[in-house]
């Protein structure tokens, strides 16, 4: 269905990842930034979580074989169509032997192709997405490489022409800022350890996102959170989010890559809504913790409910 | 009146001996105090086993000593009513009986894959074959299967040779290397970075994605090493 031409490191399939498996150490993979993945996926006339292709390091360069609908979510790109450009967060048709290019992003980090009847990979411990550490589920348990054919499924629905939605970047409901990148934290249980003026510089710190950033967690610089002497727990489990203090008081962000479990003092946790953004910032970008309640976290998802239902709505008015 | 969990005020609430504190809006973390015996990880393990039927919780995640519940849909649940619940269970609750399964498992100590026997020697002052012997006596059991896929934390190790975790971590480890760290041993599940001390390997696979369940330890299975031969 496509074929690899040309792709840079680390880039693998995903879908919206692997749960039920923590209790045998297996992390949840899945999207860097799911609500473009789901976006990316409605496009196409896919379920939401149906596997797609996260491009992470560009360009991308691929053919189609067959005619097929795409989609392609996320950062915004400069792409093109058997060399006509299309808008960034688009869908259209491919024809048979056209080439599609994604280039480098000027707003964001991460693509999600979408390729509607979703990219056909054998599902492993009930998920598509690639687990890269352990080389198991997506294509071969790896990264695509030049060269590469994927298959697609049966299209789930027939429609003609071509449609855009904004990225969740831009859509007011979901507020990502251009400067500087404010991420929502609930405080995280060793706050305490840190002395009045760590914890106040953990929350009023610019952080900058170190080049030691991938899928498994963002390690950041700013101020050095130090603690009195290493403090050593006991492993406890650990969700993307999490945001731990090793003994340099760098702190790194746990991305949908990290281990299950961990022993670094916790200081807070991004909240679910806003992991996503995590995975559109890039390296060397900057951003900044504002501390919330748990009830502003739980009820900030529906900021992404309503942008998915604009996709959907969005994607209605396609012909069918 | 006590803060609320998850309150701008706080960070943790402690009930019935037990810590709690939030990961993001994902996750309740429970840490027992003191030091973890394996007594005290079987209750783990049947707080694991009970919370994992409850409706506000998706996934339970034992660790060493504490247990973190995934929530299953954090809108609809205040953490205090979570906390209310695992503290009513916890006082009365009793240790999970081990599988009753054992594990043997062959261990080739020394030889180019032990990368930190001699560290670990001069550490403990023992030679490789009476840390090999040492290593291989105890029954240990598994306290939890966490971190990497299949990787078994294990307790019971004899504390003569518990030697501290690498400040420098070996960057590329085998796959199936057989480590210390701190006062528990484990077994390398991939290749790759890693903190512990090699002291030997083993051939067996701990984890197969094709399996149900894909790992082959489970929390509450007693494994014994063998020596299957020592490298100088």
């Amino acid at each position: 269905m496509i074929e690899i031409l040309a792709t840079g490191p680390v880039n693998a399939i995903q879908d919206a990842g692997r749960f039920g498996y923590r209790a045998q150490g297996v992390s949840t993979s899945g999207a860097m930034d799911p609500v473009s993945m789901r976006a990316g996926n409605l496009l196409a006339g896919n379920p939401e979580t149906a596997a797609t292709l996260e491009i992470q390091s560009f360009p991308l360069r691929l053919r189609f074989t067959a005619s097929r609908r795409f989609a392609v979510t996320g950062a915004v790109a400069p792409m093109t169509l058997g060399g006509r450009p299309l808008p960034a967060n688009w869908t259209a048709v491919a024809e048979a032997g056209e080439e599609l290019v994604i280039d480098r992003p000027s707003r964001g980090a991460r693509c999600y192709l979408a390729l509607a009847g979703g990219l056909d990979v054998p599902d492993v411990l009930g998920s598509r997405s690639t687990h890269l550490r352990n080389d198991f589920g997506g294509f071969e348990g790896r990264e695509i490489r030049p060269g590469d054919v994927l298959g697609a499924g049966t299209p789930f629905a027939i429609r003609a022409g071509e449609a855009g939605v904004v990225s969740p970047m831009a859509h007011g409901a979901t507020a990502f800022g251009t400067e500087v990148l404010t991420v929502r934290a609930v405080a995280g249980a060793d706050l305490d350890m840190f002395d009045a003026g760590r914890r106040r510089a953990f929350w009023d710190t610019e952080w900058r996102i170190t080049p030691q950033s991938n899928r498994s967690g963002y390690r950041l610089r700013g101020e050095a959170l130090t603690l009195p002497a290493p403090v050593s727990l006991y492993s406890y489990g650990v969700v993307p989010g999490i945001v731990q203090v090793p003994p340099s008081g760098e702190p790194i962000i746990q991305m949908a890559d990290a281990n299950t479990a961990g022993g670094y003092p916790r200081i807070g946790g991004v909240i679910e809504a806003d992991l996503w953004k995590l995975g559109q910032a890039a390296i060397g970008s900057r951003l900044r913790f504002e501390r919330v309640d748990f009830r502003t976290a739980a009820e900030a998802m529906s900021e992404v409910d309503t942008y998915l239902a604009a996709v959907r709505r969005a994607v209605g008015l396609l012909a069918g | 009146m006590s803060s609320a969990l998850g309150s701008m005020a706080t960070a943790t609430v402690s009930r019935a001996g037990l810590r709690f504190s939030l990961i993001g809006s994902t996750a309740l973390l429970i840490e027992t105090a003191g030091l973890a015996k394996i007594s005290l990880q079987q209750r783990i393990l049947a707080l694991s086993e009970a919370a994992a039927t409850w409706p506000e919780v998706s996934e339970t995640v034992p660790g060493v000593g504490n247990l973190m519940l995934v929530l299953a849909d954090p809108r609809a649940l205040c953490p205090d009513h979570l906390v209310d619940r695992v503290a009513a269970l916890w006082p009365g609750l009793k240790p999970l009986p081990l599988t009753g399964r054992v594990i043997e498992v062959p261990v080739i100590y020394g030889g180019a894959l032990a990368t930190d026997l001699d560290a670990v020697c001069a550490h403990t002052g023992l030679g490789p074959e009476a840390l090999a012997r040492l290593h291989s006596a105890p029954d240990y059991t598994v306290a939890t299967v966490a971190s990497a896929p299949g990787f078994g934390y294990l307790m019971g190790m004899d504390p003569r040779i518990a030697v501290p975790r690498k400040s420098v971590p070996s960057l590329d480890m085998p796959k199936g290397a057989v480590t210390i760290g701190g006062p528990q041993s484990g077994i390398s599940v991939s290749r790759g970075p890693n903190g512990w001390n090699a002291i030997g390997h083993t051939n067996l696979t701990m984890f197969d994605p094709g399996a149900e369940p894909p790992a082959m330890f489970r929390p509450g299975d007693v494994v014994r090493f063998s020596i299957q031969e020592i490298l100088a």
